[in-house]
């Protein structure tokens, strides 16, 4: 609440210094990297981690609008297997009736569209039955998270022989040497930025999340923006998940398992302010390639018991946070 | 609490009667003669996955068989609700517990309150921490699976060679597997370049197989711990394009490894069962003490084989989810 509160008071000149702390946490862990693994810099492995980011990373575009608008969404990992999971049944069922591409198209439609009637969902619970967006989220997590394991008897749901070619490129394809995810990421992140920064969406993102209650006197619309941040996040989980599937051919019941905890380290890695008011798209990015750069760097070495992943982890997200604070405080 | 409980069956017993004409119940309103509570994991992955519908699966058709026995179902996504769902287990009056531990420490001591209430205990899988407190266990062998796949790899790469692990969630069976592992590949010249967790789970797997691919640039084989992990590292191998002379093996039998196995897959030519299907017999005996009565105690040990083409269709159930 207090951070809230403070948001605004900071100068623009303050925010400019401060924006520098996640770049400078990414440029120290890339330099940590190239001097700790030879592999590290080459081409390939650099291209790995850009395309497993992606699907995190386009998911925590979303997050970004969801947070900045003072909302949460803790449904994105399970809405993400349930997309995935549906789009796979409904591409296999297309199967029968048409040719594999046309199969292929109109189930990632259908994704997209199931994305975001579950963030509308989420979105109509929080603004209109005026439910906290973390108990609304919590709910409908352990709902879809569920659904997913019953649709697949605990098993996997696997996506139809015929179709895994058809649709390979959107995750293995590259243009120009940079692979399809890639660009759908950095074309999401520069979208979204733009909006954030640039349109009259973003900066009433920006004003409710800020303050609510001046917002709604400004005659801003708030219910609609508050609504519009859910389905923009249930539109970028369908967007990942038709990444997503491609990779693997399946959904399993630990599909997206804790992304939506990756998503949010992510944003506030960034820089977005947790109680809103305050985010950039671009800072989301920085955060989604930390986190990446990361767990890469724990495969690529073994100074590290790989018991203690998580605490080298922990420490990266704490010194990022930290790197920021500290700049925006002078 | 016994009069109140047989009181309480009657009535459901005699309700279902009513409710169910003609259904195939016997002539008489059965009076039920034991309630066998089961605790097991969440399907959290492939395998525990496997586990709920053979969980589901056995007590449907055992509730059919022997009406006279009640079962009650529980499942728990971490160590504290299952300690909590035997201490639901102990309250709802139940005669036996089947349950497959998630640690065996945590749980030790309230699987001993049930004991101490005479509740016969079937541990499965993995026992409890202190001898004595199961009646009966039902078990995979878990060095046994450790050492199958090193015993793979010898017979792989007689001449030496380098290997990748995938650790599994880190739990006591993992350690107990690459504890044996470790023990059966000393001295034959095989090096493990790197061990990373793959939590069994093919999103990981694929992630630690492509960074160990660009990390090493001679990879003779590869042991993902679990099929989920192995089939996510199947695709980074594969999208790599070094797939020539590597082996990949995983372990536990997922169907559809099997179907790669028996459909001459270059990558994967063997698997090593550890079946979700334990728990069958583990529920089908205990039920069997108080259905027809037969007494049983001891442990009973299922093998963890090398399944390759010339046995694979023994194995493969092409309707499991698992």
């Amino acid at each position: 609440m207090s951070d809230a509160t403070l948001a605004p008071a900071a100068t623009p000149l303050r925010q400019r210094i401060g924006q520098l702390g996640p770049l400078i946490a990414l440029i120290l862990l890339v330099i940590l990297g190239a001097v700790s693994s030879e592999t590290f810099l080459t081409a390939e492995n650099v291209l790995n981690v850009l395309t497993r980011s992606s699907i995190i990373g386009i998911i925590a575009i979303g997050a970004t609008f969801v947070i900045t608008a003072r909302g949460l969404d803790l449904s994105v990992g399970a809405m993400a297997a349930l997309v995935a999971g549906l789009g796979i049944m409904g591409m296999n069922w297309f199967l029968a009736h048409m040719s594999p591409m046309a199969a292929l198209i109109t189930g990632m439609t259908l994704a997209l569209v199931i994305g975001m009637l579950a963030g509308l969902l989420n979105g109509s619970l929080v603004v209109f039955a005026r439910i906290e967006a973390f108990i609304v989220t919590l709910g409908t997590m352990g709902i879809m998270r569920s659904l997913v394991t019953w649709m697949s008897d605990g098993g996997s749901i696997s996506l139809d022989f015929a179709l895994r070619d058809a649709g390979r490129g959107l995750y293995y394809g590259a243009v120009l040497g940079i692979p399809v995810p890639v660009i759908i990421f950095a074309v999401l992140a520069a979208l979204g930025e733009f909006v954030m920064t640039r349109m009259r969406f973003g900066r009433h993102v920006t004003a409710i999340g800020s303050n609510p209650d001046v917002s709604r006197y400004s005659a801003i619309p708030v219910n609609g923006v508050r609504l519009a941040t859910y389905v923009l996040q249930g539109a970028c989980v369908g967007l990942a998940t038709l990444i997503y599937v491609p990779r693997l051919g399946a959904v399993t019941p630990s599909t997206g398992m804790l992304w939506e905890l990756e998503a949010i380290a992510a944003v506030i890695i960034g820089g977005t302010a947790l109680a809103g008011g305050y985010g950039r798209v671009w800072g989301t990015v920085v955060g989604v390639l930390i986190l990446g750069l990361v767990a890469n760097i724990l495969n690529l070495t073994s100074y590290f018991s790989p018991h203690l992943n998580g605490a080298f982890q922990g420490t990266i997200i704490v010194i990022a946070v930290l790197l920021q604070r500290r700049r925006s405080g002078t | 609490m016994k009069a109140h409980l047989s009181r309480r069956n009657m009535l459901v017993a005699s309700a279902a009667g009513m409710a169910l004409p003609l259904a195939a119940l016997p002539a008489r309103a059965q009076e039920k003669v034991a309630k066998i509570g089961i605790a097991i994991p969440a399907a959290t992955h492939g395998w525990t996955g496997g586990l709920n519908y053979h969980t589901e699966r056995t007590v449907k058709s055992l509730q059919a068989a022997f009406p006279q026995l009640d079962f009650v179902v529980t499942t728990a996504g971490d160590v504290q609700a299952q300690v909590n769902n035997v201490e639901d287990l102990i309250a709802q009056g139940i005669t036996a517990l089947v349950i497959l531990p998630m640690e065996s420490d945590p749980l030790t001591e309230p699987v001993k309150a049930a004991k101490a209430r005479g509740i016969f205990i079937t541990a499965v899988d993995r026992g409890l921490s202190e001898p004595g407190v199961e009646d009966l266990y039902v078990g995979g062998n878990n060095p046994q699976y450790g050492k199958i796949a090193a015993d793979y790899f010898k017979g792989k790469l007689p001449n030496g060679g380098k290997i990748v692990v995938m650790r599994g969630i880190p739990t006591a069976i993992d350690n107990i597997r690459i504890e044996a592992f470790n023990a059966a590949l000393e001295g034959s010249g095989i090096e493990v370049l790197d061990m990373q967790y793959a939590n069994w789970n093919p999103d990981k797997g694929f992630e630690v197989m492509q960074d160990f691919l660009t990390r090493f640039p001679q990879i003779d084989g590869v042991w993902a711990g679990d099929d989920d992990a192995a089939l996510g590292a199947k695709a980074a191998i594969e999208q790599a394009g070094r797939a020539e002379g590597m082996k990949l093996l995983g372990g536990s039998g997922m169907n559809r490894v099997i179907k790669l196995i028996m459909d001459g897959d270059a990558l994967i030519d063997a698997d090593i069962f550890y079946p979700p299907t334990l728990i069958i017999p583990a529920i089908t005996v205990t039920a069997a003490r108080y259905a027809v009565q037969s007494p049983v105690h001891g442990i009973y040990t299922l093998d963890s084989p090398l399944i390759t083409a010339e046995n694979a269709a023994e194995y493969y159930f092409p309707d499991s989810p698992y």
